[in-house]
């Protein structure tokens, strides 16, 4: 079973300290909720935690089953088991849907799939989040709709099946059938209890579709307050601002 | 008025079979500025003397079409096309034998029509005419290897209704030179689809043109290129819109890596007062993957009528996103598969579009090998 351990995270955007020591578990069979207002950081910690290249680590680890994520190249950290469900996946021009998704499995498998397997689930994949097949052959996300991209990544989480999937706001931009769509295949990938969760919103709405065991409010780089699910209900009728005037 | 500010037409006006009408090139001159004459090794002020082994022109054709090597005083060369510039003129003034592909009127050639043009060392000037007669239609492959010091134009003429199709693959020898005109008229309704593919050569400048002597006619040029270290790949477009109702689609795209590395991109097109409904597009892209190498995309669009019904040009050179690259990488794929899917898929669409499948597989094998290293 795996853990997925933040310690003392500090991060820094051209010199800018954005992260100021985050300290998170994240256990196979969890749910982890990130909530906070914009600008607080969440998604920096899902872009530091994932590698991307703007961020510099300034101190802390990031260990996944004892490893740590930070010592490692982007690519060796999803092989490792790391997910990140971005919040605007980019436009890949000329790259195909399957094909990439073909690539991807490979590289984290570490052989190439089947072609007739490999065929059945990703279209297995795609009908469960009602994608329509033809997509496999366009271009990655191109001329997607902002729902379209959504599924998408939560179709790459499932067929790629990590240990620990951060989403990063997921659930923006997404009307309620979409939501609904997504949120059965966040519920699918945290069914059988052997991944762990981190969920990154700024709504509570998603949380509706899939409960959180745990809630962790962000505000100025750092988590200011954790509980339960309940915590969620709080934040939906008071909002942030009793946080955002704290770490101002 | 300077040379920058010049009216494309009059910059693309002057036309000569005899080399005495143009200037030697000294590199300040607009049509000359990009290209390092020093590496020309003389084909531009005619001391280059045809010598050695040469360029032997082999060809396998379809059956439905004939094949003919003629001399200097045939009808049917430089019916189509006047040279317009020094090397051109050169090339036209001293070739020796001239290859002559006809189709006929209304044949439908079943097979690609293979001209290997092998560089055997020395210098060698070249003359071809590919003729397709009304509704006729073929596919040519112009197939450049090994290493010369060559200077040669070739005439496409595209009778009414006809189509022809054309790959031009320049797989030259790294130490090959190579300066070449290819013209192409288009008659009524006449369909041109060229793609031209430039990887091998020290220095290569190739001049694909489009002329239209009736409404109708429909010219797509693609073209792939992939600069090397220490290579010159250079490719000057130029589409004459004088005719109305004539379309043509211009797309290049080029790939560069290494020091010294340099792609030269001209795109002119004009639209002259009579080609009205004129339908023109033209687009260039270059990927630098490496420091040092150097991309100069120029794309000219001269607008002589107020009723176009299209008209636009675009061209971007930029070095390979990082968040491409990351998005693969965080899907577990290694830096170097990462980039090597964002190339091909960069050049992809465009490999597609090459008629003839073994030609298609040879040019993504070639870019495979360029990627590899």
């Amino acid at each position: 079973m795996s853990t997925l351990e933040i310690r003392d995270l500090q991060v820094a955007v051209e010199d800018k300290e954005i992260l100021r020591g985050v300290n998170l578990t994240v256990r196979a069979g969890e749910t982890h909720a990130i909530m906070g207002p914009n600008g607080s950081g969440k998604s920096t910690l899902a872009y530091a935690i994932a590698g991307h290249p703007k961020y510099t680590i300034t101190g802390g680890q990031v260990l996944l089953d004892g490893v740590d994520l930070l010592e490692l190249g982007v690519d060796e950290r999803a092989r490792a088991g790391l997910f990140l469900a971005m919040q605007y996946p980019v436009e890949v021009p000329g790259v195909s849907v399957s094909n990439f998704l073909r690539s991807a499995v490979t590289a984290v498998r570490g052989e190439a799939p089947k072609l007739r397997e490999f065929a059945k689930d990703l279209k297995a994949g795609m009908d469960a989040l009602s994608i329509d097949p033809a997509f496999a052959q366009r271009n990655l996300n191109e001329g997607f709709s902002g729902g379209e991209k959504k599924r998408h990544e939560i179709l790459q989480l499932e067929l790629l099946k990590p240990k620990i999937a951060v989403l990063d706001e997921t659930d923006s931009g997404l009307d309620v059938d979409a939501l609904r769509v997504v949120s059965e295949g966040i519920n699918r990938f945290r069914a059988a209890g052997e991944t762990g969760v981190l969920l990154i919103t700024h709504y509570t709405r998603i949380l509706r579709y899939v409960k959180p065991d745990f809630v962790h409010v962000f505000a100025g780089g750092r988590i200011v307050e954790e509980g339960g699910p309940e915590l969620a209900d709080k934040l939906e009728a008071e909002g942030y601002e009793a946080y955002t005037k704290a770490s101002a | 008025m300077g040379l920058e500010t010049k009216p494309l037409s009059t910059l693309h006006e002057k036309a000569s079979y005899d080399p005495a009408d143009f200037d030697v090139p000294t590199g300040r001159e607009e049509e000359w500025r990009f290209t390092p004459l020093s590496r020309l090794k003389g084909l531009h002020d005619g001391s280059a003397v045809a010598s050695g082994g040469g360029v032997a022109v082999s060809v396998e054709a379809a059956p439905e079409v004939v094949v003919e090597t003629v001399g200097r005083d045939d009808q049917r060369v430089g019916k189509a096309y006047v040279p317009t510039d020094r090397i051109s003129a050169q090339a036209y003034a001293v070739f020796e034998k001239a290859t002559v592909v006809t189709v006929p009127r209304e044949a439908v050639a079943s097979t690609p029509t293979v001209l290997t043009f092998t560089g055997g060392g020395g210098v060698a000037y070249g003359h071809t005419v590919i003729k397709l007669e009304a509704m006729a239609e073929a596919v040519v492959v112009l197939d450049h290897r090994g290493s010369a010091l060559y200077a040669d134009n070739v005439e496409f003429v595209v009778g009414d209704g006809a189509t022809l199709k054309v790959v031009s693959l320049q797989d030259w020898a790294d130490d090959a030179v190579h300066v070449s005109h290819h013209h192409a008229q288009l008659g009524k309704d006449a369909t041109f689809r060229s793609f031209v593919v430039t990887l091998g050569g020290d220095l290569v400048r190739l001049s694909p043109s489009v002329s239209y002597t009736a409404p109708g006619g429909d010219a797509d040029l693609t073209g792939l290129y992939f600069v090397d270290a220490g290579q010159h790949l250079e490719h000057r477009l130029l589409v004459d819109h004088s005719q109305p109702n004539c379309r043509s689609n211009v797309v290049y795209k080029g790939a560069l890596q290494g020091e010294q590395a340099h792609a030269v991109w001209i795109g002119d097109v004009i639209i002259r007062v009579e080609a009205e409904g004129t339908d023109t597009y033209e687009l260039n892209r270059n990927l630098l993957l490496t420091d040092g190498a150097r991309a100069d995309s120029v794309p000219n669009l001269e607008i002589l009528t107020g009723e176009v019904a299209g008209a636009g040009h675009a061209s971007a050179s930029g070095r390979l996103d990082d968040e491409h690259i990351f998005y693969l990488q965080a899907r577990g794929i290694p830096f170097e598969e990462a980039r090597r899917l964002v190339i091909r898929g960069f050049f992809g669409q465009l490999i597609e579009k090459i008629e003839v499948e073994e030609l298609r597989e040879r040019v993504m094998a070639k870019v495979e090998a360029e990627l590899a290293g």
